[in-house]
């Protein structure tokens, strides 16, 4: 089971690098360049602070969007090509399947996350000359971010898994949007009274609350990061990443694929 | 020369020569639309609409109006301008998307206060901007500071001045100034030694050279004006032993009431004028200056600040 699962994601590792998804490290790269480089020149006192947002802000949004473009596409080109069959004929199980899938593009998304990270830590060695103890929360944010591609990479299957690439697309942007103002759900739905309630907070509850994982801005000012907020982020993505997948699995595991 | 290979010379003249003719149309375009500049707008003015539509980036986004409201300062005060309408909605708009960012409400303070041309003269706004940093920064004292420079000296409210700066004096890590100035402004309220020492204390405490080089130009006009108001105060009492103004520095000499050339902060003498005033040979030199300015002086438009030590 374990190795056939391994071999559905490094297949789809390779698959995504066959894409030429990894090119967007080289714009990454001309990013954080431009960024050391010209930032000192046109604004005052802010270089350290503009390499660290701008840096984890690419990341996050490069990711985001590989997460959903790549993710749409995970089942449905499958079904197209009708290589889907020829894998589904052979011992796999269409769960084995999805789960295969979600670790090849989270390992896709964590491999291109490293050497963005690097590109990170390169420019701020430059506009700073050495590493502060404090830059060690950069990793946490880093960290952060990779628990967000696993949620947004579930959802983004959970939802290829029965809609066409586009509305998969919409869907899970939305989520994402939403998702950034899980907060500000939660204070409508404490304005609310009665079943709205209870609904608005439901909503508020079942949608990925992507604003907790997002420390960026406070890490630029080295702000400490709590364990326990690692601790319950980590649990968090977890569970949520989890219950998108089980939804995935159960979804495709009824769908007629003939 | 193979039919693909034409075909590709062909393409690559007509991409290049577009890409030319597109930056030169544009650049028309920019000419025939002179008052159309992008820089004096604002399209999204509330602060809070664009921190929630940031969707969690508000650091970079904040980074972002930093740099704009640097770059529109730094151009409106290159030109001269008298008017700077967008700088305290730009700097409003940088400290509610990241409160934080305390440069920010350093600088920000320090574009918005002084009368234009060297500032927005917006002094109240400048304290307000503070006052929203002290609220999101309690312990950073250099906040407390700003605010008491700017009661000081663009407000002459020294009462301000002192609660401002006494308030700072009790937060952590203080700088010890803080309580002496409190301490002081009492006494020296609107003295000339009192701005002196407000002036040291910026040299002092900040680390950007560009600040540090304006602190130093309000220091050697207070020099400035020092000298010039004793060295009349000589003349004058000259004219009372000998009926007239000093040709020159070596007559006071010679009358025991100086002693050598006296010299600006800059190293140059003073001009003795005819009817007992002292002026600057290089005015231009000393922005800030109220005295020893010649009678039909205008000072430049942009005020000329020379690198600090």
């Amino acid at each position: 089971m374990t190795s056939r699962i391994a071999h559905i994601a490094s297949n789809t590792f390779r698959e995504a690098v066959r894409d030429r998804v990894l090119y967007n490290l080289i714009v990454f790269a001309l990013l954080m360049s431009a960024a050391a480089v010209v930032v000192g020149q046109i604004s005052i006192d802010i270089e350290r602070l503009v390499v660290i947002n701008l840096g984890l802000t690419a990341v996050s949004l490069f990711g985001m969007v590989i997460a959903i473009f790549i993710g749409i596409g995970l089942v449905s080109k499958e079904i197209e090509r009708r290589t889907l069959y020829t894998v589904l004929s052979r011992p796999v199980r269409r769960w084995e399947f999805i789960v295969g899938k979600f670790f090849g593009l989270a390992g896709t998304l964590a491999v291109n996350t490293f050497f963005m990270a690097i590109g990170v830590f390169v420019a701020l060695l430059y506009v700073s000359h050495h590493f502060q103890q404090q830059d060690r929360w950069v990793l946490v944010a880093l960290y952060f971010i990779i628990l967000q591609f696993l949620i947004l990479t579930a959802l983004t299957l959970f939802f290829s898994s029965f809609s066409s690439p586009l509305l998969s697309a919409v869907f899970a942007f939305s989520l994402f949007v939403i998702g950034s103002f899980a907060e500000d759900l939660r204070g409508f739905a404490g304005m609310t009274h009665g079943a709205t309630r209870w609904l608005a907070t439901g909503a508020a509850y079942l949608v990925p609350n992507f604003s907790a994982l997002n420390v960026i801005t406070s890490v630029a000012h080295s702000q400490p990061v709590s364990g326990q907020l690692v601790l319950d982020n980590s649990a968090y993505a977890l569970v949520y990443t989890a219950m998108a997948i089980c939804g995935a699995v159960l979804v495709f595991e009824h769908r007629n694929l003939k | 020369m193979s039919r693909s290979q034409r075909v590709t010379v062909i393409f690559s003249v007509f991409l290049a020569s577009s890409l030319i003719a597109s930056v030169l149309l544009l650049r028309r375009v920019d000419q025939v639309r002179t008052g159309a500049t992008l820089e004096e707008v604002l399209y999204i003015s509330s602060p809070q609409a664009l921190r929630r539509l940031s969707l969690g980036y508000n650091g970079l986004l904040a980074d972002i109006y930093w740099t704009r409201a640097v770059q529109y300062y730094g151009n409106k005060h290159h030109d001269g301008a008298r008017r700077f309408d967008l700088l305290a909605p730009l700097l409003e708009i940088t400290t509610v998307l990241d409160p934080q960012l305390l440069v920010a409400y350093e600088y920000g303070a320090n574009f918005l206060a002084p009368k234009p041309p060297n500032g927005a003269g917006m002094p109240d706004r400048a304290i307000a901007l503070e006052e929203f940093g002290i609220l999101n920064n309690p312990d950073a004292w250099q906040l407390y500071y700003n605010v008491g420079f700017i009661h000081y000296m663009e407000l002459k409210n020294y009462a301000g001045a002192a609660e401002a700066f006494a308030r700072g004096a009790q937060r952590p890590n203080a700088h010890p100034f803080l309580a002496m100035l409190a301490g002081k402004m009492a006494e020296h309220a609107g003295d000339r030694q009192m701005a002196r020492m407000m002036w040291s204390t910026s040299y002092q405490t900040t680390k950007d050279i560009n600040v540090r080089a304006n602190a130093a130009a309000h220091l050697r006009a207070l020099q400035v004006d020092e000298d010039v108001t004793n060295l009349e105060a000589l003349n004058a009492r000259y004219q009372q032993q000998t009926g007239r103004f000093p040709s020159s520095f070596s007559e006071l000499e010679a009358a025991g009431l100086l002693r050598g050339t006296p010299l600006d902060p800059l190293g140059q003498s003073y001009k003795l004028m005819p009817d007992g005033r002292v002026e600057l040979r290089t005015p231009d030199d000393f922005p800030f200056i109220e005295k020893g300015m010649p009678f039909d002086y205008t000072p430049p438009p942009s005020p000329k600040i020379l690198p600090s030590d």
